[in-house]
């Protein structure tokens, strides 16, 4: 049987039947029949990378979980997202991600963490991702005992977005780091700082230096940030912008990753070109600094 | 040259030497003016030639000792790949180093798993070191018949395995009837003129006389089985090929053998190299693949040399190339080294590595036989698989049959290694008792412990196995494996709870870091079993264990994950932790 795209299949998602269209993966089939899977490589912005492993189920069949991010459903696929085999494999996947990783500013796996019940501190001196924070420019910083290596910052590097290339995986195993060729510092790489590769991040391993500086300086207050939509002033692109601020002064610039333009991908104008909004020296450092 | 600024490279250059030897090996010129308005560069370019990073890799390493950011960004911008991808390629594979040494004296790699450090591998490094050698301490090299195992990098590019240094002095016993291994105990020379002597190439005239559906259908019909570790049906995979509409399909030789203590793969390439690409050709005009890839293990020198050599004389005498044997068939084979990366024999990471990407696998499906190598439809199997087709076709499916069981029909290599009075290679029938194989090798030196079966992938077994016929189904029922054939004998003298810590120190390093399961898990499984052999078992540790083996076996993305708590997993089974001391 040839299925068309427009297809409808019959699957069974813990216990209840459903139909899906054909080539559906196993994740948008069960957010279409309202059932919630975790995920944490995935983003509806790039080919998923199957790497994190969080989104894993139970596929009828299979003699492994599969990650339900990238495994398409098939006519009559038998799946379950909520076994306890499953709840074991999640909880296990984000314990060994909080026992290796600084997740303190990742709230939603923060939240994932308590909902599965791991626990980091079962591990006796276990091996860390030790790295020193790379500040080396003042668009962005790069935190690495963040980094849970899911792959979207150089995906969104290379050819999902920007095609530029400038950082991969470098290394193997527990030693794989993201890098430039020879840990080139950025300024020096093909970097063209157009930001995507923080907007992708889910850690905060990749931050943009004004929230560096508020969250370094314990200014950091969710409570006083504002979002506000507008549209880029540079070209004739027209890209939607988010200007994230905190009292008033912009820390980050983001796009929807929904958007029909952007796919929430900016260049660098977009991106980092906000500083004639406000000065770039936001506080000034001696009173007699007179504007 | 048209100076397209699509990828941007570094403004480091090459050594002379660098420069030539990039040159030599990389014919593509990096930019391609193909019209006025229509110039080919950047990524599109690099699509074409991209296969050839690993060779140049190769190439840099050897010239200089080590790859260094000049020879990198040359080979990067002539290949057109990005450098920072070219960068994270050649940092995957152990035996490129990126700072220059101190020395220019070779790298010795002396393996330091079990089995050699059971051989002494400890005061063979400090004696090299004490001499002044650079030693780096190497997973099995897959010599583990000849304890402690080395292989020496050497600027030149001369690298040496143990063979040419110890000759063919490796134990080789084959079934009776001789199958396998009958042209190994039998020929003096490794030439065609011996090959053919010994009945090589019958089996590639017959297929050309019968017809590829028909040698399929012997395949189908012989019940033969991968012998790479996962057993699957070689005939449904080539079939599937076969049916394969596309025009361009390839066949794969994995000959990657890196899981430890194995050695088979390599005992055959060194002394029978003709019998794989005999069969590698069957497949290729069986099923419409023009191209085959033999991707063998960068340590593997001497067989490489006597596989290159065997290729040549091949194509020379009409046995490779267009027109095989006066047909219009045509079939061509490349070669491509590994460089010390376990993970590459995984056969989705090996098509990665060879594609000149980093070797980490792919997600199943789709599977090798509708998007393998390059995309295509690919074969690819064990050197072993490939010489059991040779049988098929030469004896008969009826004579094939008649060995071994009715569901493991044919014989099996198996690799005795460790704690046993002649260790070597040993082709058996399927059926044959632990007992009887390690009879056959002079019975185990000193009180026996343990056999792991199948390499560190694979299983634990005690003296309560013995009888255990080794077939697949009878291991299958039995929660064990056959694995790649590997057989490795533990006395009491052995403590195996640090054994187990080696292993697990091993799937750590080996591990392609690609998927969270088995990155971290592998980490965390060797801390706990390090601690477990210095401070005991306890429940906690035991739990973390079982919790840590679970996620690894159900959710990462491949085969090496997925087995890396395997022999743990049996060694708790059967207690054999609790002999730890402490």
């Amino acid at each position: 049987m040839t299925l068309t795209a427009s297809e409808q299949i019959p699957i069974s998602l813990n216990g209840k039947s459903g139909t899906v269209q054909s080539g559906a993966t196993i994740l948008e089939a069960a957010r279409e029949m309202g059932v919630e899977i975790p995920t944490l490589c995935w983003a509806s912005n790039l080919t998923p990378a199957n790497a994190c492993r969080l989104c894993v189920v139970e596929l009828e069949g299979s003699r492994t979980l599969v990650p339900a991010c990238s495994r398409v459903c098939e006519p009559g696929s038998v799946i379950n997202t909520e076994s306890e085999r499953v709840a074991l494999n999640r909880k296990m996947v984000l314990e060994l991600l909080d026992s290796t990783n600084d997740l303190s500013e990742s709230p939603e796996l923060q939240a994932l963490i308590d909902h599965y019940g791991a626990d980091a501190s079962r591990y006796d001196e276990p091996s860390t991702m030790k790295d020193d924070i790379k500040v080396e420019d003042d668009l962005f910083i790069r935190a690495y005992d963040r980094c849970v290596l899911c792959y979207k910052c150089v995906d969104a590097c290379g050819d999902e977005a920007q095609f530029t290339f400038a950082i991969s995986m470098a290394g193997r195993g527990f030693e794989t780091r993201v890098s430039t060729e020879f840990e080139t510092p950025l300024p020096e790489s093909a970097c063209v700082y157009c930001g995507n590769c923080v907007g992708v991040c889910p850690t905060n391993a990749l931050q943009f230096k004004a929230e560096f500086d508020l969250r370094q300086g314990d200014d950091w207050d969710p409570q006083r940030q504002t979002s506000t939509s507008t549209i880029c002033s540079y070209c004739g692109v027209g890209c939607t912008l988010d200007i994230h601020t905190q009292d008033n002064e912009i820390f980050k610039v983001t796009s929807p990753s929904d958007h029909s333009v952007t796919a929430g991908h900016l260049c660098i104008k977009g991106r980092f070109g906000w500083q004639y909004v406000q000065p770039p020296t936001r506080r000034p450092s001696s009173p007699d600094m007179s504007s | 040259m048209p100076n397209v600024p699509d990828l941007k490279f570094s403004d480091v250059v090459p050594e002379p030497d660098e420069r030539s030897v990039i040159d030599d090996l990389v014919s593509v010129p990096p930019i391609e003016e193909k019209g006025e308005r229509w110039v080919l560069g950047g990524i599109a370019r690099g699509q074409e030639a991209r296969h050839l990073l690993l060779p140049g890799l190769h190439a840099l390493q050897d010239t200089r000792g080590w790859i260094s950011p000049g020879g990198l960004n040359y080979l990067a911008e002539k290949l057109q790949i990005p450098i920072a991808e070219a960068y994270g390629v050649a940092t995957f594979y152990d035996l490129f180093q990126f700072e220059q040494p101190d020395t220019e004296g070779p790298l010795h790699h002396v393996c330091v798993d079990p089995i050699c450090e059971m051989g002494n591998s400890a005061s063979y490094i400090a004696e090299l070191r004490s001499k002044g050698h650079r030693v780096h301490e190497s997973p099995c090299l897959g010599q583990c018949e000849r304890p402690p195992a080395a292989f020496v990098q050497i600027k030149g590019g001369d690298n040496r395995d143990m063979t040419e240094a110890t000759g063919r002095s490796i134990r080789i016993a084959t079934a009776d009837p001789k199958r396998l291994l009958r042209r190994i105990t039998e020929m003096q020379d490794i030439d065609l003129e011996s090959y053919e002597r010994h009945g090589g190439y019958q089996a590639l005239r017959l297929a050309i006389q019968e017809g590829g559906a028909r040698v399929i259908e012997m395949l189908k019909e012989s019940g033969l089985t991968g012998r790479g570790g996962a057993a699957f049906p070689t005939g449904i995979k080539w079939e599937a090929v076969a049916r394969q509409e596309t025009s361009t399909k390839y066949v794969v030789a994995n000959a990657d053998e890196s899981e430890p203590g194995t050695f088979k793969d390599r005992v055959i390439l060194e002394n029978d190299p003709f019998a794989l690409i005999e069969a590698m050709t069957i497949a290729g005009i069986s099923t419409g693949c023009e191209k085959g890839w033999i991707y063998i293990r960068g340590e593997y020198t001497t067989a490489t040399r006597r596989l290159e050599a065997a290729i040549d004389e091949a194509a020379l005498a009409g046995r490779l190339g267009q027109g095989i044997l006066g047909t219009s068939f045509r079939f061509d084979l490349e070669i491509r080294c590994g460089a010390g990366a376990y993970i590459c024999g995984e056969e989705t990471s090996l098509f990665n590595s060879i594609e000149g990407y980093r070797g980490e696998p792919r997600s199943k499906p789709p599977y090798p036989t509708d998007s393998g190598l390059f995309g295509q439809p690919t074969i690819i199997n064990n050197p072993e698989t490939f010489l059991n087709v040779l049988e098929i076709l030469t004896y008969g499916v009826d004579s094939y049959r008649s060995t071994g069981t009715p569901e493991s029909p044919g014989t099996k290599l198996f690799c005795l290694s460790g704690d046993v009075a002649e260790p070597g290679l040993y082709e058996a029938e399927f059926g044959i008792t632990l007992r009887e194989l390690l009879a056959r090798a002079g019975g185990g030196v000193g009180e026996l412990q343990a056999v792991l079966l199948g390499g560190a992938a694979g299983t634990f077994v005690d003296s309560r196995h013995l009888e255990i016929p080794l077939t697949f189904e009878d291991v299958r029922a039995h929660d064990m494996t056959l694995g790649s054939g590997a057989v490795m004998v533990f006395s009491t003298k052995v403590n195996l709870p640090s054994v187990l810590a080696r292993f697990a120190k091993f799937f750590r390093d080996e591990s392609c870091g690609q998927c969270v399961p088995c990155r971290i898990g592998t980490v965390r499984q060797h801390e706990v079993l390090t601690q477990i052999s210095r401070r005991g078992q306890s429940p906690d540790r035991n739990e973390l264990l079982h919790d840590i083996a679970t996620v690894m076996t159900d959710s990462s993305i491949c085969g090496l994950g997925q087995t890396a708590a395997s022999a743990v997993q049996s060694a708790i089974r059967l207690g054999l932790l609790e002999k730890s001391d402490t």
